[in-house]
């Protein structure tokens, strides 16, 4: 449930509510340095499971840095900095909108070093915000679904598809509930804004009842027990990950374009030791020249090159556009219309 | 020559001061170049924000009686483009804010005016610039009044007012250099008519007072005339000079040579002793200061016109010929004999005449003057590389006398005894000698006892 009560905080958060609510964490371990001393505290959207490895691997490299790293949905990272004013040394988080609207609300320290330095410009925001991972939204599709049906390659392939078999896929399209989760309001508005075919799809997608889910695991468990024909943007890194151990599913990234996801951390005005939230974020600018981390953690980090055009991938970019979309009025009006194409009985 | 003191430079001063005009220039450069880029700069932010405001205005549409709005995503977008500025928006319906940033400043009176609002003000611990739009938005039966602000820090803006700073120095230093150089040229050719005119003056001769007639600017030719006009008045009182020594001379000596022969033509006629005794002092007296005036004069002559020959073509031995004709009267007296050694052949030379015969005539002058009655003096006349008139007595000859004292002005010898003199002929021999080119020689009678005067001039 990352991105539950999404909406609630978000309202309260655009309100100025001044309540004060103690943030809602899922999960929490510290890990003791051999030689300790100096600690940080990570607040992040990802699992344990997923991040330890990263841990680990800081951890050699900085035997004197204590990490307490605690896991909590987005919503609750942001505010745990927006409305509590925790003092984490760390923020990480895969809700690009509301780490940019941290920043843009002067909710960030600025930080700069070579390893930021080196980062592409669309990896970073007013030397505030710094990218570390890209994951890209993709289609994973059943295997035995797609046994007599050519593989769609863009969104265009996909209507035609769904117009020609509609009883194939009838009740088992799976995407994620844009309501509830965060992740998939991001992928759900940038798709919107990136082509036109969009509104086309959900609105095939809802006359063929498709399943709405809070996260990717869900839908990929569901592709591989056969309830799901395919599911539609589902976070790619997360997939690979489950690949592996999935027998019977696979990956279908568009070529029209993807969307690209990109995990960002940021050093909070109210941390207490800004000096190790900086070498964190030096470690994870320099995830791409640890590639067994990537193995490890599923995390592709990011590339120099993805950022040209004749690539399909488009990394959303970082900024004030970003909060067009945070607009309580704009998110009324963009959920309006999603649950009318989506729910039509 | 006195040396002139230099008293400031006029080079320098242009330099100096085309330096300091180009340097108020570079300033103001500078400070027009960094205003109107942080002007444009400025304005560029105020139309992006403008743009913004407006596109968010013309999204703003009525539903069911309220004003809803769909924010445009280039709206925001838009401002991130050009900087990574933080970026703020607020849109006001009947003073309750419709979404956005609640707490941003709307501007005081903003329902009169349809037009952009600009301001700059902090907000959130930074300045910000925001720009208000006011649209009336129909709700149905009634007409809303929506202020649409935005607004953005100037982060991007003081990134850009740095590097237009930077290039406005470097522009304004650039100038400042050239300009420099520049005016050093200007100077440099601005002060060359005056360096020409300078050399033309110094590059004639000494006597030359002819006008200066180099083309000069405009600026110069006050210089020019008061030079010239300088000029002509010297040589006026040059001539005026010149004449006055002709005139002296001759009035001094006409005088004196009438009395002289007043004074023999008595002597002659008196047979007492004692008379004719007191008469031939009387006429000794009369020839001394006769010669003391004449050489004076003949000194303050030769000064002048060793300056400026009148050169004519002149033959030596006639010269010399004509000078021992003269003086043997003299010499006579004292029963010297001159024996001139001097053949016949033509001795041409280009010559001041009136100068070498006052100089020949000084040197015979003397040899007669210190020779003892009943001698010989020798004036040979020889030309090889170069034309030597040599005079040979046998008189007292120089003693120690230091020689190369001996013809410097006034200066007499130390064995001149009761011999009155000047001290004034070698010195007119030896400038009318250095005048010619030529050279004045004194040395010991070779062939014995006495002096020995040579006057040695080249031969063209
Ligand atoms: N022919 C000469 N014999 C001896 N001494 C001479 C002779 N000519 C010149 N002098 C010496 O040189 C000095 C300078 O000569 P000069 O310039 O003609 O002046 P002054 O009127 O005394 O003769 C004389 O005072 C004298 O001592």
């Amino acid at each position: 449930m990352r991105h539950s009560r999404f909406t609630a905080i978000l309202s309260a958060l655009l309100l100025a509510a001044t309540h004060v609510c103690a943030f809602e964490v899922e999960s929490a371990k510290f890990y003791d340095a051999p030689s300790g001393g100096n600690l940080i505290r990570i607040v992040s959207t990802a699992d344990i499971e997923v991040f330890e490895p990263i841990i680990l691997a800081f951890q050699k490299l900085h035997p004197d840095i204590d990490v307490d790293y605690t896991v909590a949905s987005s919503t609750e990272v942001m505010n745990a900095i927006y409305i509590d004013g925790e003092p984490f040394d760390l923020a990480i988080s895969s809700a690009m909108d509301l780490q940019t609207k941290l920043a843009n609300d002067g909710y960030a320290r600025t930080y700069r070093s070579t390893a930021t330095a080196n980062l592409p410009d669309w990896a970073k925001w007013r030397d505030q915000l710094f990218a570390f991972t890209q994951e890209p939204a993709v289609m994973v599709v059943s295997d035995e679904a797609f046994k007599d049906i050519p593989l769609p390659t863009t969104r265009e392939d996909l209507i035609d598809l769904l117009r020609d078999h509609p009883e194939h896929f009838d009740g088992r399209i799976g995407t994620y509930d844009v309501r509830t989760s965060g992740l998939g309001y991001l992928f759900a508005t940038q798709d919107s804004r990136n082509t036109g075919s969009y509104w086309r799809l959900t609105e095939l997608m809802g006359r063929l009842n498709t399943k709405l889910y809070c996260c990717s695991g869900q839908m990929i468990t569901d592709i591989a027990e056969g309830r799901l024909a395919f599911a539609y943007n589902v976070l790619g890194s997360y997939a690979s990950s489950r690949l592996k151990d999935t027998p019977g599913i696979r990956i279908v990234p568009f070529n029209d374009f993807l969307s690209v996801m990109l995990r960002t951390a940021l050093i909070p005005k109210t941390a207490r030791n800004p000096a190790a939230g900086g070498v964190m974020v030096d470690f994870l600018a320099t995830l791409n020249t640890r590639l067994e981390l990537n193995a490890q953690t599923g995390l592709p980090p990011i590339s120099n090159d993805i950022g040209d055009l004749s690539n399909a991938m488009r990394p959303i970019r970082l900024g004030p556009g970003l909060l067009v979309f945070l607009d309580r009025l704009q998110r009324d009006t963009f959920l309006r219309s999603w649950s009318n194409s989506m729910e039509q009985e | 020559m006195t040396p002139t003191l230099a008293k400031g430079s006029i080079r320098r001063r242009l330099v100096l001061q085309l330096a300091g005009i180009a340097a108020l220039l570079s300033l103001a450069l500078f400070l027009v170049v960094r205003a109107v880029a942080e002007h444009a700069a400025e304005e560029t932010q105020d139309n992006i924000l403008a743009a913004s405001a407006t596109s968010i205005a013309d999204a703003l549409y009525s539903e069911r009686g309220f004003v809803r709005l769909e924010l445009p995503y280039s709206a925001l977008s838009m401002l991130g483009t050009i900087s990574e500025d933080r970026v703020f928006y607020r849109v006001v319906v009947d003073d309750e804010t419709l979404t956005g940033y609640d707490d941003l400043p709307a501007p005081e009176v903003w329902s009169d005016s349809r037009k952009n609002k600009f301001s700059t003000l902090s907000y959130r611990g930074e300045t910000v610039r925001s720009v208000a739009v006011t649209r009336a938005v129909s709700t149905g039966s009634q007409i809303t009044d929506v202020m649409v602000i935005v607004a953005q820090t100037r982060l991007g803006l003081e990134a850009i007012s740095t590097r237009i700073t930077a290039t406005a120095t470097a522009v304004g230093a650039g100038f400042f250099l050239v300009a420099t150089a520049l005016s050093l040229l200007a100077a440099q050719t601005a002060l060359l008519p005056l360096n020409r005119l300078a050399q033309s003056v110094a590059r004639r001769g000494m006597a030359d007072l002819r006008p200066v007639v180099t083309e000069t600017p405009a600026e110069l030719i006050p210089l020019v005339q008061s030079l010239n006009s300088f000029m002509s008045r010297l040589r006026a009182s040059l001539t005026r000079s010149e004449d006055f020594i002709t005139e002296a001379a001759h009035r001094v000596r006409t005088p004196l040579a009438t009395v002289r022969t007043q004074a023999e033509v008595v002597h002659r006629r008196q047979s007492g002793a004692a008379d004719k005794k007191a008469l031939r002092e009387m006429i000794r007296a009369i020839d001394e200061s006769s010669r003391s005036a004449g050489q004076l004069l003949d000194h303050a002559m030769v000064t002048f016109r060793t300056d400026h020959l009148e050169t004519s073509d002149i033959d030596l031995g006639d010269m010399i010929r004509d000078i021992c004709d003269r003086l043997f009267p003299t010499a006579d007296l004292k029963d010297i004999q001159i024996n001139l050694d001097c053949t016949d052949q033509p001795m041409p030379f280009s010559g001041d005449p009136i100068l070498l015969q006052n100089a020949l005539r000084n040197i015979l002058d003397n040899a007669i003057k210190y020779s003892p009655a009943d001698s010989v003096i020798t004036v040979r006349l020889t030309a090889n590389g170069s034309y030597l008139i040599e005079f040979a007595d046998q008189g007292r000859g120089f003693g120690d006398a230091d020689l190369t004292q001996i013809v410097g002005r006034f200066e007499r010898g130390s064995n001149v005894g009761d011999i009155v003199g000047s001290g004034l002929g070698l010195t007119i021999a030896d400038e009318v000698a250095r005048a010619h080119g030529g050279k004045l020689e004194i040395s010991e009678n070779k062939g014995g006892q006495g002096a020995c005067v040579t006057v040695v001039l080249p031969r063209s």
